[in-house]
């Protein structure tokens, strides 16, 4: 996710990464990471830098341009997933209409990546 | 296999949006047609290259991590296979030549999702969990802070800053050499025709193909 400050509140933190800061720690699903209360700032913002080096997320900034990326996770499980139950992916479709691929639960779902190039 | 409970969800990966709409605009599927300008699969399921497919069941559960995934045949390799190489000039019959080595098996791959859209959990396709995810791609803090460099990239090349896109995403590539996602959509950029060498990036398709050979460009599945 693309930052332009190091603290967020918990719902961008959650839709940018996957991880939703709960009382038990960072968690995806089953998987919960116990946090330092530093974790948390005092007006209830997530700390970037604590959460991401907990989680093994590694922080990239450009100085020049002011914006930083938050990789993803690689500290609990060192594989792309970290569980097997689906993460969120909500993606614009061709007109610009928002799409949650959770909306298709219940059924069978193959998700095919292609491209243009 | 839609009538049997098979939802196709197609994700195109594109920075820019515009080039992947008349494809889809083309085919007017029926089913959902995403545009990821992110790469957003790449971090969130451990796509490399495309076609991939990631399989997930009625209960929201990845039953198959992304992999190589050609349900038919593929019209690009095909029509490949069919031009002269003598009549085409010598560097682009180079790279054909190249492209030809690379293997996909499309039966096998329908095979298994006609097996699994029959038989759910019960498929000997159908992976457990702790499968799921020993089979997904290894990810270290190269791989995790190759994802950053590409994010960054993407997000100042679709804020206006082309010039400082290329410095992140040739991090990207240097970090991760095996994500072809990261290279091919930088490197089309520049070179939309061959995905060719140019000043800058140090690969190119022909060149990062052959050094590991166009037969492992896409991983053999393994059922």
């Amino acid at each position: 996710m693309i930052l332009d400050e190091l603290t967020v509140d918990r719902e961008t933190f959650e839709t940018g990464t996957g991880w939703a800061i709960k009382p038990e720690g960072a968690c995806r699903a089953e998987v919960c990471v116990p946090l330092p209360p530093a974790a948390r700032t005092a007006d209830g913002r997530v700390d970037v830098g604590v959460v991401a080096e907990r989680l093994g997320m590694p922080l990239v900034t450009d100085r020049e341009r002011g914006r930083s990326a938050l990789g993803p996770a690689t500290a609990v499980t060192g594989r792309a997933l970290t569980t097997a139950v689906a993460p969120e992916l909500e993606l614009p479709d061709a007109a610009g209409n928002a799409f949650r691929l959770s909306s298709l639960r219940g059924q069978k779902v193959v998700l095919l990546a292609w491209s243009s190039w | 296999m839609h009538p049997k409970g098979l939802e196709v969800v197609t994700v195109g990966l594109d920075v820019d949006p515009d080039a992947a709409r008349p494809f889809i605009e083309a085919a007017s599927p029926d089913h959902p047609s995403l545009i990821d300008s992110a790469h957003l699969v790449d971090e969130r399921f451990g796509v490399v290259n495309v076609p991939n497919g990631v399989w997930i069941d009625e209960a929201g559960i990845i039953v198959r991590p992304a992999e190589p995934a050609q349900p038919g045949e593929n019209p690009a390799l095909e029509s490949f296979r069919n031009i002269d190489l003598t009549t085409v000039p010598p560097d682009i019959a180079e790279v054909l030549a190249e492209a030809r080595k690379i293997r996909i098996d499309p039966d096998l791959y329908a095979e298994m999702l006609r097996d699994w859209v029959e038989h759910g959990s019960e498929s000997r396709y159908a992976l457990s969990p702790d499968d799921v995810i020993a089979r997904s791609q290894p990810r270290g803090d190269d791989e995790a802070r190759a994802a950053a460099e590409f994010d960054l990239g993407q997000y100042l090349h679709r804020n206006g800053d082309h010039h400082g896109a290329i410095v992140h995403w040739r991090e990207a590539h240097r970090l991760f050499p095996d994500n072809w996602t990261y290279k091919r959509q930088a490197w089309n950029f520049e070179d939309p025709v061959r995905q060719g060498h140019t000043d800058a990036y140090d690969g190119s398709w022909f060149e990062d193909v052959r050094k590991i050979g166009a037969e492992n460009y896409y991983p053999p599945i393994v059922p």
